[in-house]
C-alpha cells in the first residue's frame, strides 16, 4: 500500500492541483487567516480597537506560567478529556462491534440512526435536556423514586459527573462511527480462523479484533480528546460552579472579560500541549496499531 | 488423527434446505473432495464438520466422539479458508504460532513447532514477513502451516486453491497432496472444480441441492455414475433416455443401446444411458457391424473444436448433439457436415435408473 501511495505521488502534484485548490483556498481563507490574526493578538497588550493604545508583549504567555490557576485548570481539562474518551471507548466500542458484526439489514440501519441522532440535534438543546434529566426533582430523580421502594435523592446537576455525562453523550457517536468503520473492514473469516485454531471468543477479541480495530479507536480518541479538553459549553451549563475548566476560562476571556490577547495565548498553549501529547503518544499508538 | 462420521445431517436456513439427510463416512487418513455446484450445500456441510454452524438434526462424530454440539474452538480441527484469512496484523511466524499460543504452549515449544511447520511448507526463511508481503501461493502455504501446526484431528479446506492462477494451482495441488501424505491427516476438501477433485482425492462426494448424490473413489464415479447429474457434473457424458430392455435401453425411435455396466433396471421402466465422449469411435463410410462396439448410430458432424492433442466433434443425430473426443493421431480430420458412424462398446455404456 505504501508503495502504491509513493507511486501516486511521484506521478506529480500538478494534475491533482485543480482538485486540491478549492479545499486549500478555503482553508487558507477560513482558518489560516483568522488563526494568524489570533497569533498576532496573543502577543499584544490590548485589542487594536477604538484607538486604544497597544504594544507587543510576551505577558499573555507569561501569565500562564506565573499563575498556577491556569496550569491546574489545564490539568483538570486534560483529565476530563481522558475520562470522557475512556467512557466513550467503553460505551462506543461494544456498540460499534454489535453494529458491524452482529446486526444486519434493517435493524442495523435503525440502531445506526439512533447513534447518529445526537449529531442532528442542536448542541444547546442537548445539554439543556440533560439539565432537565439530572437536576433534583428532574426526570431521573422522579423516575427512580417512582420505581424504588426507598427514598433517594438524585441531584447530579452542577457536578463533575453531570459534565462527564453531557460530554460523553455529545462525543460517543464519533467513537461508534470510527470503530464501526474499522470493525466493518475486518473479514469475518479472520474471526472464524481464530476460533478454528482453538481461541475462545474472548481470545479472538483481544488478539485479533481489538488490534485490527486499533486505527478506529485511535481516530475516535483523537476526535474526542482534543475538543473535550477545550470544551466550555457542557462544563458551564451542566457543571455550574464545579464546571470551571480551561475551556471555560478561555471563553471568559473572549466573551466576558474581553481580554482577547490572554484568551488567544491560552488557546495556543492548549494547542501546543495537545500537539505534544499526540506526538508523544504517536509511536506507542503506532506500535499498538 | 481421526475419521469423521456424518450421519443423517440436515440443516435448513428458513425455508431453504441447505443439507437434507446427508450421511458420509470419512475414513481416517483419507483425502476427500466434496464436489458440487454453488448452492449444493458442500460448504454448509464443511461448516457443520468444522463447528461454525450446528445441524438441525443428525450426528457428527470426529474420532468416534460426538461433536455436533461442540463449538469450533473445542473440536481440534484445522481449517484453510478460501481467502486464507491470515491475520494481517501479525507476522507469518505469529500467524502460525497463534493456535499454539492461545493454548498456552511454552515459548520454546512454539518456536520449534513454528519452524518445523514453515519448513514443511517450504517457507523456512519467511517467518518475519507480514502476510501482505507474500504472493498468493505463499499465503496459501502459510494458511496450511497455521492449520496443521496444532496437530488437528481433521484438516478442512474450503476451496483453498480457488484464488490461484492455473499454473500455481497445479503446483499447489501436488504440494497439498505431498503434505497430506507426509502427516497422514484426514482431509476434507470443498471444491467446485471437477478436475481438482479427480486428481487430488481418494474419494469424492458429489452434492446437489443439499443431498449427497454419489460417493466413492474418483474412478468409480467417473466410470459408473449412478445419476445423470453425477455423469454430467463429473466429466462430460452423452445421455440417451428411453425404456429399459433388460440389457440396455430402447430409444423412442426404436434404436437399442446395449449397456453392460451400471444399475439393473427392470425391463419397461424409464432409464437412461451415459457414454463418455472419449469412448466413442467416429468413422466415415458404411456402417460395418463390429461385435466389440455393438452400439452404433449415424449422424452428421455439426462442429469441430480443435484443442491440439485432441479434437471434439459435435455430431447431430436427429436433433441430439452428441459429443465425441478423438485423440490427435495424425489421421484425417473430419469436415463439418460430413456423415459419420458412431460406435462404442456396451462396456463403456452405463445404465442409469430414471430419478
Amino acid at each position: 500500500m505504501a508503495d502504491q501511495l509513493a507511486i501516486g505521488s511521484r506521478r506529480g502534484l500538478r494534475p491533482a492541483l485543480p482538485l486540491l485548490l478549492p479545499a486549500y483556498l478555503w482553508l487558507t481563507v477560513a482558518i489560516f487567516l483568522p488563526l494568524s490574526a489570533m497569533v498576532f493578538f496573543s502577543f499584544m497588550t490590548d485589542l487594536p480597537l477604538a484607538g486604544k493604545e497597544w504594544s507587543f508583549t510576551l505577558g499573555n504567555y507569561a501569565a500562564f506560567f506565573s499563575q498556577s490557576l491556569y496550569s491546574t485548570l489545564l490539568f483538570a481539562s486534560l483529565r476530563l478529556g481522558l475520562e470522557v474518551t475512556l467512557w466513550c471507548v467503553v460505551i462506543g466500542y461494544p456498540a460499534a462491534y454489535v453494529l458491524a458484526k452482529v446486526l444486519k439489514g434493517r435493524s442495523r440501519e435503525a440502531i445506526f440512526l439512533l447513534v447518529i441522532l445526537p449529531f442532528w440535534s442542536n448542541g444547546l438543546v442537548r445539554i439543556f435536556s440533560w439539565a432537565m434529566v439530572l437536576r433534583e426533582g428532574g426526570i431521573l430523580d422522579t423516575a427512580l423514586n417512582a420505581v424504588l421502594p426507598f427514598k433517594i435523592n438524585i441531584d447530579l446537576m452542577y457536578s463533575y459527573p453531570a459534565v462527564i455525562i453531557g460530554l460523553v453523550h455529545s462525543y460517543v457517536p464519533y467513537m461508534v462511527l470510527t470503530c464501526y468503520l474499522t470493525l466493518q473492514a475486518i473479514d469475518d473469516s479472520l474471526i472464524e480462523a481464530g476460533r478454528s485454531l482453538g481461541a475462545s471468543r474472548r481470545q479472538v477479541l483481544w488478539r485479533v479484533i481489538i488490534p485490527l480495530s486499533m486505527p478506529g479507536l485511535i481516530a475516535g480518541a483523537a476526535l474526542i480528546f482534543v475538543p473535550v479538553v477545550g470544551s466550555f459549553m457542557e462544563p458551564r451549563i451542566l457543571g455550574g460552579r464545579t464546571g470551571t475548566f480551561y475551556g471555560t476560562v478561555i471563553e471568559d476571556q473572549f466573551v466576558a472579560v474581553f481580554n482577547w490577547p490572554l484568551g488567544a495565548a491560552l488557546s495556543f498553549i492548549l494547542l501546543a500541549v495537545v500537539l505534544i501529547i499526540l506526538a508523544l503518544a504517536a509511536p506507542v499508538l503506532r506500535r499498538a496499531g | 488423527m481421526a475419521g469423521v462420521q456424518v450421519a443423517n445431517v440436515s440443516r435448513s436456513f428458513g425455508a431453504h434446505k441447505a443439507l437434507d439427510d446427508v450421511s458420509i463416512d470419512f475414513a481416517d487418513g483419507g483425502f476427500y473432495a466434496l464436489l458440487g455446484p454453488s448452492g449444493s450445500g458442500k460448504t454448509t456441510l464443511l461448516r457443520q464438520i468444522a463447528g461454525f454452524d450446528f445441524p438441525d438434526s443428525g450426528r457428527i462424530a470426529i474420532g468416534g466422539e460426538s461433536v455436533e454440539r461442540v463449538p469450533v474452538e473445542k473440536r481440534r480441527i484445522g481449517m484453510v479458508f478460501q481467502n486464507y484469512a491470515l491475520f494481517p496484523n501479525m507476522s507469518v511466524a505469529d500467524n502460525i504460532a497463534f493456535g499454539l499460543s492461545v493454548r498456552g504452549e511454552p515459548k520454546a515449544t512454539i518456536a520449534t513447532e513454528v519452524q518445523r511447520a514453515l519448513d514443511l511448507v517450504q517457507l523456512g526463511k519467511l517467518g518475519g514477513r507480514k502476510p501482505h508481503q507474500l504472493s498468493g501461493g505463499q499465503r496459501q502455504r502459510v494458511a496450511l502451516a497455521r492449520a496443521i501446526v496444532t496437530k488437528p484431528r481433521v484438516l478442512l479446506l474450503d476451496e483453498p486453491l480457488g484464488a490461484l492462477d492455473k499454473a500455481l494451482r497445479v503446483d499447489m495441488q501436488i504440494e497439498l497432496k505431498r503434505i497430506q501424505r507426509e502427516i497422514g491427516i484426514t482431509t476434507i476438501f470443498v471444491t467446485h472444480d471437477q478436475e481438482e477433485a479427480l486428481t487430488m482425492s481418494d474419494r469424492i462426494g458429489i452434492l446437489r441441492d443439499g443431498r449427497l448424490v454419489q460417493e466413492g473413489p474418483p474412478e468409480e464415479i467417473y466410470d459408473r455414475p449412478q445419476s445423470e447429474f453425477a455423469a454430467t457434473f463429473l466429466g462430460d457424458a452423452n445421455i440417451f433416455r428411453g425404456d429399459a430392455t433388460g440389457s440396455g435401453i430402447k430409444l423412442p425411435d426404436g434404436t437399442t443401446i446395449a449397456a453392460s455396466t451400471g444399475a439393473s433396471v427392470p425391463a419397461g421402466a424409464k432409464a437412461s444411458c451415459a457414454v463418455r465422449p472419449e469412448r466413442i469411435r467416429i468413422a466415415t463410410g458404411a456402417a460395418k457391424p463390429d461385435p466389440a462396439n455393438a452400439n452404433m448410430l449415424t449422424g452428421q458432424v455439426s462442429k469441430r473444436i480443435f484443442a491440439g492433442n485432441n479434437s471434439t466433434y459435435f455430431v447431430d443425430r436427429d436433433g441430439q448433439a452428441l459429443k465425441v473426443i478423438v485423440q490427435n493421431t495424425g489421421a484425417e480430420r473430419l469436415a463439418e457436415g460430413q456423415p459419420v458412424v458412431l460406435s462404442w462398446s456396451p462396456d463403456s455404456t452405463v445404465l442409469i435408473a430414471a430419478a
